[in-house]
C-alpha cells in the first residue's frame, strides 16, 4: 500500500509539468508578441508594464528557455508581482483568497453529499416510483439551470423581495462592532446564498450518478445471495448494496472539483465574495497576467491534490483492488 | 438486405423516440428555437437595437411582452435575436470539440500502444485544469468576441468526446470487417474514416446534443460576466448582466433571458437523453 501511495504521489510530478506547459502555452496563444496585443487592447497599459511583462516571462529569450525560467520560479512559488497598483507578490494575493473559496466549496460539497446520496439511493431502490420521477425531473432542472441565473433569482427572492439575506460581500458594514456570536451569524447570512447556489449546481450530477450505481449494484450476484439468505430488504440495501455503490462516488467527487472551483468565478463575482474566483475574474478584466497565470497553476494544483487524495482513499476503502 | 435492415433500424429508433414524451418535447423545443433564430427579424415586434429613452425599464405589458431595458429597448425582441447567438455558439463550439475529440480519440483507440498512452495522459491533464479557469485565461490573452468564445469553448470541451470515440474504436477495431479491410490493403486513414468512424457515431451524437446545451451555458456565463458576446449585440447572457445591474427595480430583466437559456438547455438535454435511450438496444 505505501508503495502505491508513493508511486501515486510521484505521478503528480509529470502531471504538474504538463499543467505548467499548457498554462505557459496560453501566454503565447495571442498572435505575435503578447506584449503587442497588450498595447492594442489595453490603452491604459504603460510602456512600463510592457517592460515588466517582457522581463517577467523573458519574452526576448528562446521559447524553451522562457519556459524553463518560468518553471524555475514557480517551483519556489514565485509567480512575480501583480501588475495592479499595489504591485504585491502574486502568491500573497492568491493565498489570502484561497481559504474563503475552499470554505465555500467544502460546505457545498458536504451539502451535496448529504442530500444527493440519499436521493440517489432512494430513487434507485424505488425505481419508477413517484419519488424517482420527481427526482429525475429535479436532476434535469439541475443540469439545465445556469448557475448565475439561479444566483440572480435567489438574490431577487431572498435579497430584494424577502430581505432575509444580504446580496453581496461576506460581512456587514458593522461587522467589527458585533459580538463573536453575531459575527458568526453575520458570516452565515452572507454565505447562505453562495453556498446554496454552489451546492444546487452539483446536486443533480451526484444524485443521478448514485442512482445509476445503485441500480447496477442491485443486479449483482452477491445481492441476490444476500436476499436468498433471507436478509431483510433494509439490510440488503443499506448494508450490502450501498457500501459498494458509494465507492465510485469518491472518484466522482474528486472529478467534480474542477467544475466547482471553476464555478467559484461565477458566484464569487455575483455575490462579491473576496475569494480566488473573484480575484481571477478581476485579473482577467484588468489583464493582470502574473495573477492569471498564478491562479491557473494553483487552481490546477489543488485539483491534482484532490484527485490524489481521492485515489488514495479509494485504495484504502476498497479491499478488492490491489495495487502494485 | 442491408437497406431493409437499416430501414427497420431507423424505424425502431423513430418508434422508441416518439413514444418518449420528454424526448419529443425536447425535439420540439429545439425546432422552435431554430425557427425563432432564423425568422427573428420577422417575429420581433421591435428593432432590437432601437433605443427609446422615454420608455426605459418599463414593466412587461401587452406592447412590451417582456418589458424594456435601461435604454428602453424591447427585451422580447432582443431575446429573439439572442437565440441566434446561442444556436451559433452551441453548434460551432461543439463542432470544434467533436472534430478534435474524434481525431484524438480515433488515433488513440485505433493505434493503441504509446500513441494511446500519450493522448490519454493529455486528456487526463486537460481534465485536471478547471475548465472555466482555462477558458477565462485564454480569453484574457485574446480579444473577447463571439468567434474567440466559440473556439475557446471548443478547444476546452473535447475530452469526453475523445474518451467515447476511443472506447468505440477499441472495441470496433477487433471486428472482422476491419481485418478484412486491412487484408484488402486499405490504408489506416481510410479504415478509420470510412469503416470504423461511421459505426462509432451514435454515442458521439448523444454527447454532441448534450454538449450543445453545455456550450450554451458556458457562453451565457461568459457573456454575463462581460467577457463573452459584447454589447450591443444581444445575447441572453449579456442581457442578464443588465438584470443584475437593475436587480432591485427590474425583475423582468433577470427572469426572462434566464428562462430562455434554461428552456433551451433543457430542450437539448431532453433531446440528447431521448436519442441515447432510443439508440440503446437494452431499453424498450
Amino acid at each position: 500500500m505505501s508503495v502505491y501511495v508513493i508511486k501515486r504521489t510521484l505521478m503528480m510530478v509529470p502531471m504538474m509539468i504538463g499543467i505548467t506547459m499548457i498554462s505557459f502555452l496560453i501566454i503565447h496563444l495571442a498572435p505575435g508578441d503578447p506584449t503587442e496585443m497588450l498595447t492594442d487592447l489595453n490603452p491604459h497599459s504603460s510602456a512600463e508594464s510592457l517592460k515588466k511583462l517582457r522581463e517577467l516571462y523573458n519574452l526576448d529569450k528562446p521559447l524553451a528557455f522562457q519556459y524553463f525560467l518560468w518553471v524555475k520560479d514557480i517551483a519556489i512559488l514565485d509567480f512575480g508581482t501583480s501588475f495592479s497598483q499595489d504591485a504585491r507578490p502574486v502568491i500573497d494575493k492568491i493565498s489570502e483568497r484561497i481559504p474563503i473559496t475552499l470554505l465555500i466549496n467544502a460546505l457545498s460539497l458536504i451539502i451535496i453529499i448529504v442530500i444527493a446520496i440519499p436521493i440517489g439511493v432512494v430513487s434507485a431502490t424505488k425505481q419508477y416510483s413517484l419519488f424517482d420521477k420527481a427526482s429525475s425531473i429535479f436532476v434535469f432542472f439541475g443540469f439545465s439551470m445556469p448557475t448565475f441565473w439561479l444566483a440572480l433569482l435567489l438574490m431577487i427572492l431572498f435579497g430584494v423581495i424577502l430581505g432575509w439575506f444580504p446580496i453581496s460581500g461576506i460581512t456587514s458594514f458593522n461587522h467589527d462592532q458585533l459580538t463573536p456570536f453575531y459575527k458568526l451569524v453575520d458570516y452565515v447570512k452572507h454565505l447562505f446564498m453562495p453556498v446554496l447556489v454552489s451546492a444546487l449546481t452539483g446536486l443533480a450530477g451526484l444524485s443521478r450518478f448514485t442512482r445509476q450505481n445503485m441500480l447496477e449494484v442491485i443486479l449483482q450476484d452477491y445481492i441476490v445471495t444476500a436476499r436468498a439468505k433471507g436478509l431483510s430488504e433494509r439490510r440488503v440495501i443499506y448494508k450490502h448494496a450501498m457500501k459498494n455503490a458509494l465507492l465510485p462516488v469518491i472518484t466522482i467527487m474528486a472529478l467534480s472539483l474542477p467544475g466547482l472551483i471553476g464555478g467559484s468565478v461565477i458566484f464569487e463575482s455575483i455575490y462579491s465574495i473576496p475569494g480566488m474566483g473573484q480575484l481571477f475574474f478581476q485579473s482577467v478584466m484588468s489583464r493582470d497576467y502574473p495573477v492569471i497565470m498564478g491562479v491557473l497553476v494553483i487552481g490546477s494544483f489543488l485539483t491534482l491534490v484532490a484527485n490524489l487524495l481521492a485515489d488514495i482513499t479509494y485504495a484504502f476503502v476498497d479491499p478488492r483492488i490491489t495495487y502494485d | 438486405m442491408i437497406n431493409g435492415s437499416s430501414r427497420s433500424y431507423a424505424r425502431i429508433f423513430i418508434n422508441k423516440f416518439s413514444r418518449d414524451h420528454l424526448a419529443v418535447a425536447g425535439g420540439v423545443i429545439v425546432i422552435v428555437l431554430f425557427i425563432v433564430a432564423i425568422f427573428a427579424p420577422f417575429l420581433a415586434p421591435y428593432d432590437p437595437a432601437m433605443i427609446n429613452t422615454k420608455n426605459i425599464l418599463a414593466e412587461p405589458s401587452l406592447s412590451h411582452l417582456c418589458g424594456t431595458d435601461d435604454l428602453g429597448r424591447d427585451v422580447f425582441s432582443r431575446m429573439l435575436y439572442g437565440a441566434r447567438i446561442s444556436l451559433t455558439v452551441g453548434f460551432v463550439a461543439i463542432g470544434i470539440a467533436i472534430l478534435i475529440g474524434v481525431i484524438i480519440g480515433a488515433s488513440a483507440g485505433y493505434f493503441g500502444g504509446w500513441v494511446d498512452d500519450v493522448l490519454m495522459r493529455f486528456v487526463d491533464l486537460m481534465l485536471t485544469i478547471p475548465t472555466f479557469f482555462l477558458i477565462l485565461a485564454v480569453i484574457a490573452f485574446m480579444e473577447p468576441s463571439i468567434y474567440n468564445i466559440m473556439v475557446v469553448i471548443g478547444i476546452t470541451g473535447w475530452m469526453s468526446v475523445a474518451r467515447l470515440v476511443r472506447a468505440e474504436f477499441l472495441s470496433l477495431k477487433t471486428h472482422e470487417f476491419v481485418a478484412a479491410a486491412k487484408a484488402l490493403g486499405v490504408s489506416n486513414i481510410m479504415i478509420i474514416i470510412k469503416h470504423i468512424l461511421p459505426n462509432s457515431m451514435s454515442p458521439v451524437l448523444v454527447s454532441a446534443t448534450l454538449g450543445i446545451g453545455g456550450a450554451i451555458l458556458t457562453e451565457s456565463a461568459l457573456s454575463f460576466l462581460g467577457i463573452g458576446v459584447q454589447p450591443p449585440t444581444p445575447s441572453w447572457g449579456n442581457m442578464l448582466t443588465l438584470g443584475k445591474d437593475n436587480i432591485e427595480f427590474a425583475w423582468w430583466l433577470s427572469v426572462y433571458p434566464g428562462l430562455a437559456i434554461f428552456i433551451t438547455v433543457m430542450g437539448y438535454n431532453l433531446l440528447g437523453e431521448g436519442i441515447r435511450d432510443a439508440l440503446d438496444p437494452r431499453i424498450n
